[in-house]
Parts: C-alpha cells; structure tokens; sequence
C-alpha cells in the first residue's frame, strides 16, 4: 500500500517535474491568471526578448483599477487607463484570452476564475495577487507570486517552489445564528496570529467547512494570506463538481467523466499526517470584526477596544499605543458604540452572490446613514443580483449600487476612504492606508456591514435579525 | 540582477511588527514602470507627518541613517501584498538586506529574485542587535551569505539559516529563467505525460 498523503501531498507531486538535491522543485503550473499589475512580468519578458511559453493556459483580466463608477474604458483619469491598456496590449501581443472591460465575464479574477470553470480541483493555479489562495476552495494548488515569479511562468509555465510544511484547521459544529465564513476566518486568525501559518499550506476541514457553500469556503481560503500562509484548500465534493460543472471553461464531454474521477480521489487520507494541526469549535465563534491594523487584532462585536496599560511587553504596548492613535480610539470603548463614517462591500472576499444576498436582507426596508458603495464580484453576479431584484433593495435603501472591480479593497481605482474616515469594509486588510491614506479600516462580514451602513456605527447584526421573531 | 556575496554597511532598526507591503509603498505608486527609481516611495506615507513633510523621528529620516543598507525589523516584515515594487522601493532607496525575526513569504521570494538578502532571525538575537545599535549614532554590521554569518562591531557573531537554491540565486546574481530553459526537454515531457493522464488540466475547455 501506498504512503498515506495529504491532499496537499497529493497535488504537489503530480506537478514536480524536477527535485534539487536541496529539495527545491521546478513545479508544473496549470493555470495562470493576469491583470493589470502584471505589465511589471510582461515588461521584463520585452526587455529579455522573451517568447511566452503557453498563452493558452494564461488569462488576463482587468479589475485593479477598473471604474465602479462609469466603468467604459476612456472615463478613468489617464493614469489608471494607461495600466488597463498596458494589459489589454500584452495579453493581444502574446495570444493570451483576455476578460477586459466591458466583456462579461469580467470580474475580480479570484471571483471571475472560478466562475469561469478556469478553476478545477487538482490543478496548481497562480496569479500575480495574494490572494490567489481563494481558488484553494475548489480543492486546487493556488498561491500568489510576485512581478519576477510572474515572468518566470510566462516564460516557462513553472515555478521552482520549496516544499511547505502543512497545516489542518478543524472546524467542528454548527454556527450560530448571525456568524459566517467571514467570522470563522476572522477568529482563525485572531486565533493563530498574522504570521501564524508562515511556511505553511493550509487545508481547512471539518464539518464546519463540510456545511459552508462553496462561496463561504472561497472567503475563508481567501483570507489564508492573512494569516501568514501562501496557500489555503478545501477537499473537493458534491458541491465543489456541482460548482464547476456546465461552466464556460469546464471539461466537456468525455472529459468531464475523467475528471470527476480523478477529483473524487483528491482528500487527504485517513493516515496522513500533517506538520501542524488546530482545532477550533464553532460555538466560540460570534460576529466578529477587526479593531486595529492588523486582520489578527479581531474582537467579538460584542467586545471593547483593548487597553494599552495592560499590556506588559513594552513593543507591544507602544505598537497598540500607535494602533489606537491612527485608529483614533479609546482604550475600554464598546465596538457597538463606534460611529462609521462610510461602508464598502465588495472584494475578493465578499462580494459573491450569497454576499450580496445576506446584506440585502438587512438592508431591505431600511435607510443608510453614511455613504455606502456595493460592488460586485463580477459582471454575471452583478446581472444575477439584478435578475434577483438586490439591486432594488440597495437603490431603495440608499446604497450605492456601483459596476465589478477591485474598488475600495485596495483603492487603487480611485475609490478610496478619505483620510481619517471609518469605513465598516468587507474587505480583507485592514492596513494603515490601505483604502486610501489615512483611511481607517473595520473588516467584518457582508450582514454586519450593512448593518453598520443602516445604523451608523458598528451594530451586531443578531440585533437586526431578530427583531419581529 | 546584482548578486550578493558579503556587505558591511550601515543598520537601522525598524522596531514595529507585521510591517505590511502596503506601508512599505502605497498602492497608488504600483502604477509606476520598474525603469523609475522607486526609492522616494519607500514608507512613503508611514514616514511623514500628517502636513506631508518628513517625520524626523522616522529612523530612516534622520541623516545618520541616510546610507543605510541593512534594516533590522520586526516579527512578519512584507506581510500582505504579492508587489515587488515594495522590494523595489527598499532596493532603490540602497536597502541590500533585511533582517527579521519572519518574513511575509511572497515578499520573501521577490526580495531574493532582486538582489535584496532577506535573513531569519530567532527574536531574542534581533532584540540584541537593536540594543546595538543604540549605542552609537551609526553602526556597521557586515552580513556574508558564503558563510551564512552576522558580525557585529561588539564582537558579536550570528549564524542564519538560508535554503540552497536561493544562496545560490543571490551569490551568482543568478536569472532563474535562464536556470529553467535548461529544463526545457523535462518541461515538455512533462506536459506531454500530463496531457495523456489529465487530458482536462493540458488544454482550456
């Protein structure tokens, strides 16, 4: 009989191609997704005069720095048209397919890819973007690469990788009412800490994971970079083949049988063993969201803001004294009594159908306080939440119902927090200017940000929901 | 790209953790084409004031650090962001190495496919360090990659951990690319057996 493998394990060695002595191995790369950012990889290759090895298993798609707004290509300032064209001329010149404005299927490429069917269980998949581990959800090898890793899988469709060491994060029961795949992600790292799963490829387990839909398991595999690890999966099952099945760019025919078979042998073994393994329970779970800079200084909303005096270790104590003043936030303050000044829901992490679905229900019959902008994950969700009526919903109760993009994430296309302005964002970092300079960030789930843009301040969504059972 | 052998340069301590690539260089500079020095952008809005002028409490604002080629950080420097401009800032503005307790693993890779040492370091060492350095207005600390080793002025001798293949990378300032193409036959053998066992995963649907 064979070893016992990981579904890690199992992944890995099918795409080694060659082992240095030193354990380096030149890796085999199925899937290559690129968008703007990426001129860096296409400019290095032109300056090598450089042939790209397989344009056909590369896809560009536009979303960094795409209009939410007006979202033809010509009404974005000319800076940010310039890195759009850029993408639009290396993906023509080179042969490779590209989603560019306008087209529909575009979208965040961590949303349009496996929407697309460009995303399959078993296959390794890279993109110059973080969070590329969201694709890790449909039982896949996904991470993010840097400019140089960028060219070095144009040039060659490899990459040479050192083996991670891997981790399993148990997560057993129900969860509660009010609490989803964005909560869970959210205490995992306040549990295991910013750097906690450094050096390691994550796969998530359990019932918990089992019971989550494809979407919630993409929100959790997503947010692994903030964690520290490069990588996060799902074992694939029913509802990962029923996922991928029928879509643009899935197998067809004779091919969708042989893959299925081969994907039904992709979990981990009962035997396996793994470098480090966690358990959380469900229960300890609650509607959570950030308080500082970083995604590992998450609280309970039912929580208050830490006080700096009780901290012994004095880095510590000054870096919480920093946080605390850039967050512009008293020590022993109520989450719940914090005023929000705007709210974003969209992103990579957020800004799926079933998103769009849990912050309409609390948006309808109700009116926003402060500004509030959605913007969909893709231009089909867009479509689906219009055919659903969501779109209605947020019109009517004064939310900003805006065109696909990366948006105010990472506010590269022009929509950003102005500087000292709370933005209640579904996001995933909530780093010193990261929406924007001097933008303060609270990341949290889809429902409570809409609750947030409804009441004005930071609001525990079950107070929202229960009302009239 | 420049290779790295041994370097003996000035030190600066950067005492905050989870310095994120987002700090290192605002995302409103990734626009820019590698061929513009990106030193300027480097902690471009972290070491400023709020009225936009440099912050002198900021390490790297003061003149004494102006030549500065080796930071020492904290726990998780080049956390978030895939962007190598962040390593690109650091190395435009003279950076050669970064030492730090642990590192943001994207970062990591593009600081070694740039030129830049990125060197793990157990806390408690790094902690000695910054004590150090605060003995005096400027401290050389010399870093050789050969032999894997830290030499501080006090006498002081650290060992740090590197893999092979990216010690090598950096001391024949090597191109992996060209390192890859050599690979070529094993590549197509590769893709070829794959297309026969996985027929779905060597062509697009």
């Amino acid at each position: 009989m064979s070893k016992p493998q990981t579904l890690f394990e199992k992944i890995w060695s099918r795409h080694v191609i060659f082992e240095r002595e030193d354990g380096t191995s030149l890796l085999a790369i199925d899937r290559h997704l690129c968008h703007e950012g990426s001129f860096h990889a296409f400019d290095k290759l032109e300056r090598e005069n450089r042939i790209i090895r397989r344009p056909d298993l590369t896809f560009g798609i536009a979303d960094h720095y795409v209009s939410t707004k007006a979202p033809e290509l010509g009404n974005e300032e000319e800076s940010l048209r310039i890195p759009i064209e850029k993408l639009t001329k290396n993906t023509q010149k080179a042969g490779i397919q590209l989603y560019g404005i306008g087209t529909p299927e575009q979208g965040i490429v961590h949303v349009a890819g496996p929407e697309q069917g460009l995303t399959l269980p078993g296959i390794t998949l890279v993109c110059g973007d973080s969070h590329t581990a969201t694709h890790g959800a449909l039982g896949c090898l996904a991470f993010g690469i840097g400019a140089s890793e960028v060219a070095h899988v144009l040039a060659t469709q490899t990459l040479w990788q050192e083996k991670p060491k891997t981790m399993r994060i148990n997560i057993e029961g129900e969860l509660s009412p009010g609490v989803v795949a964005k909560d869970v992600i959210l205490h995992l790292i306040s549990v295991i800490g910013a750097n906690g799963a450094t050096g390691y490829m994550i796969e998530y387990a359990g019932s918990t994971v089992r019971n989550l839909s494809i979407e919630g398991r993409m929100t959790m595999c997503n947010m692994s970079i903030e964690a520290g690890g490069r990588a996060g999966m799902v074992a694939p099952d029913k509802k990962t083949f029923d996922y991928i099945k029928g879509r643009k760019h899935s197998p067809k025919n004779g091919n969708w049988d042989l893959a299925l078979k081969d994907w039904r042998t992709l979990f981990s073994d009962k035997e396996a063993t793994f470098d480090k393994e966690i358990y959380v329970k469900s229960s300890d779970i609650a509607p959570s969201l950030t308080w500082g800079n970083s995604p590992e200084e998450t609280l309970p909303v039912t929580g208050e803001i830490p006080d700096p005096r009780k901290e012994p270790d004095e880095s510590r104590r000054e870096a919480l004294e920093l946080t605390l003043k850039y967050m512009g936030l008293t020590a022993g303050t109520q989450l719940k009594d914090i005023k929000v000044d705007r709210v974003f829901i969209g992103s990579c992490t957020n800004s799926r159908i079933e998103d769009l679905r849990s912050a309409a229900a609390i948006a309808q019959g109700r009116k926003t306080q402060v500004p509030a902008i959605i913007v969909p994950g893709s231009a089909m969700i867009k479509i689906q939440a219009e055919n659903e009526g969501l779109d209605q919903i947020f019109i009517e109760a004064g939310f900003d119902w805006r065109a696909t993009g990366c948006s105010m994430c990472v506010g590269m296309n022009g929509d950003i927090t102005p500087p000292g302005e709370r933005c209640a964002s579904t996001s995933n970092r909530n780093f010193k200017g990261r929406q924007g300079p001097g933008s303060r960030t609270h990341l949290m789930s889809p429902a409570m940000a809409a609750a947030a843009a409804v009441t004005g301040r930071i609001t525990d969504v079950r107070e929202l929901t229960t009302v009239g059972l | 790209m420049e290779a790295f052998k041994k370097l003996e340069a000035t030190a600066a301590s950067l005492q905050i953790a989870n310095i994120d690539t987002d700090q290192i260089i605002p995302a409103r500079f990734l626009k820019t084409p590698r061929s513009t020095n990106h030193g300027d952008f480097l902690f471009h809005d972290i070491r400023r004031q709020s009225d936009g002028e440099l912050d002198p409490k900021f390490v790297l604002n003061t003149p004494e650090n102006s030549r500065t080629q080796i930071l020492v950080a904290d726990t998780n420097f080049g956390c978030g962001s895939s962007r190598e401009s962040a390593v690109y800032a650091l190395f435009d503005a003279g950076i050669r190495c970064v030492i730090a307790p642990s590192f943001g693993d994207i970062f990591y890779n593009n600081s070694v496919k740039n030129g830049l040492l990125p060197i793990e370091l157990n806390r408690s060492k790094i902690e000695d360090i910054w004590q150090t350095l605060k003995t005096a207005n400027t401290v050389k600390i010399e870093v050789d990659l050969e032999n894997q080793t830290i030499h501080l002025p006090n006498g002081t001798n650290y060992t740090f951990e590197i893999d092979a293949f990216r010690k090598q990378t950096l001391i024949e300032g090597l191109d992996d690319i060209d390192l890859t193409l050599k690979y070529s036959q094993l590549i197509r053998d590769h893709e070829k057996n794959n297309a026969t066992k996985r027929p779905w995963t060597a062509t697009i649907d």
